[in-house]
């Protein structure tokens, strides 16, 4: 047992906790933001260094690279910072030093840190060794059509909470074009610079790359549908923010089939074991891997579209119909 | 003290000033940001406590990488209320004193 890897832990775990208390201090909203990138990126490492490949693929991808683009492309449309930021940001400083008042600062840092403790304390007192679910799921992997174990919890063991999931994001892009026609939408048609649309022609058939390989190597080794979507949503965001738009054609109905897909070919998939002869979602034997990868190739699709169209945050339709 | 259980409890302090930020700050983006961290913690928490064998508890992980993807969901939601109260209000922070 060297002692690196614990130096390393530490420096990796002090450091994100700097990270937190830097970017939920910092008084510069732009700043706050691009540590939270760093951040992002940071915890990725720590995936890596917990066994967790899979949750890093996808840190690195959502958690880093689209939150931190969603946030600043929000920090954007709030206005420019001469007006609204900094004077927001002032308010923000001065609100952090002594607005609410000491005494109620004071309670509130003593309330967290009993939190804190209480929460430590729980923890500390877990047995040491527990493997939870490991065995169970090492058990019946075999049965699962895949051997890559997240993977057969995320759509066969436990499809169900998948399945929910791709409602949870269909219902938040609903909410979101529902609510976003916002009176400051970004203007549609600004210059785009010759790096960003050179980088945006480059990239996009790289990330399309990857995220077929991500899809296809999710059966056996880290990857799946999620990191694959989130890929696929970044080569999308990327595109919008070269200021590609879908066609008009493709804006309406086309676009709506892509987004659905996912939810749709999960539950029919669901649905269809029914009619053979078995439980919702539970895959005969043979053709488990096989419907495994359709599901995972629809649901890539559409987390894709989704997460790009979350970015965009208006209906892309809404300007033609104008 | 092994490392699982040090990053669990980096887990609890990321929620713990999260959560913190979230009462004290009073602009909106700056809230979002802070739900974000509480919900890093919260992930952090979950898988270090699936390494607490050998062999590595895939169901955590999988719940984390869903918790992840509905976590940009949410804040694309907050994000595009932010800018609907910014539109409506013309402010992106909650007043000070509830009698304004």
């Amino acid at each position: 047992m060297t002692l690196l890897p614990l130096i390393f832990d530490g420096v990796l775990g002090f450091t994100l906790l700097w990270l937190a208390w830097q970017l939920l201090g910092s008084p510069d909203l732009f700043r706050a933001i691009v540590l939270f990138i760093a951040f992002g990126l940071l915890m990725a490492l720590i995936w890596v260094r917990l066994d967790a490949p899979d949750v890093a693929l996808a840190e690195a991808a959502i958690g880093a690279g689209l939150t931190g683009a969603l946030l600043l492309a929000a920090l954007a449309r709030l206005g420019p910072p001469s007006e609204t930021a900094s004077l927001d940001n002032q308010g923000d400083r001065a609100s952090v030093a002594e607005g609410g008042g000491l005494p109620f600062r004071r309670w509130l840092v003593a309330l967290h840190l009993v939190l804190a403790c209480g929460l430590g304390y729980a923890v500390m007192s877990l047995p040491s060794a527990a493997p939870g679910l490991s065995d169970a799921v090492a058990n019946s992997l075999a049965l699962s059509g895949v051997s890559n174990p997240v993977t057969a919890v995320l759509l066969n063991f436990r499809a169900y909470d998948t399945l929910l999931e791709m409602g949870v994001l269909l219902l938040a892009l609903l909410a979101v074009w529902s609510l976003g026609s916002t009176p400051d939408a970004p203007p549609d048609d600004q210059p785009v610079g010759g790096v960003l649309a050179l980088l945006a022609r480059l990239l996009t058939p790289l990330l399309l790359l990857v995220a077929g390989y991500l899809l296809w190597v999710g059966g056996r080794a880290p990857g799946g549908a999620f990191q694959a979507g989130s890929v696929l949503g970044a080569a999308g965001v990327l595109l919008v923010l070269a200021g590609w738009r879908l066609g008009r054609r493709f804006a309406q109905l086309p676009l709506r089939i892509m987004l659905v897909a996912g939810l749709v070919l999960f539950m029919a998939v669901g649905l269809f074991v029914m009619l053979v002869g078995g439980d919702f979602l539970t895959y005969p034997h043979a053709s488990a891997g096989g419907l495994i990868l359709l599901i995972e190739a629809a649901a890539t699709l559409s987390i894709g579209m989704i997460l790009a169209a979350l970015f965009l945050g208006i209906r892309p339709d809404s300007r033609a119909d104008q | 003290m092994t490392f699982f259980l040090f990053f669990a409890l980096v887990g609890i302090g990321l929620f713990t000033l999260g959560l913190y930020a979230v009462i004290v700050h009073p602009h909106l983006l700056r809230k979002i940001l802070a739900v974000n961290v509480m919900g890093s913690g919260v992930f952090l928490l979950l898988v270090a406590l699936a390494k607490r064998s050998d062999s590595v508890d895939p169901v955590p992980h999988a719940m984390v990488i869903t918790g992840i993807v509905v976590a940009i969901s949410a804040t694309a939601l907050a994000v595009i209320l932010m800018l609907r109260v910014k539109g409506e209000t013309g402010r992106v922070k909650l007043p000070e004193t509830p009698q304004e």
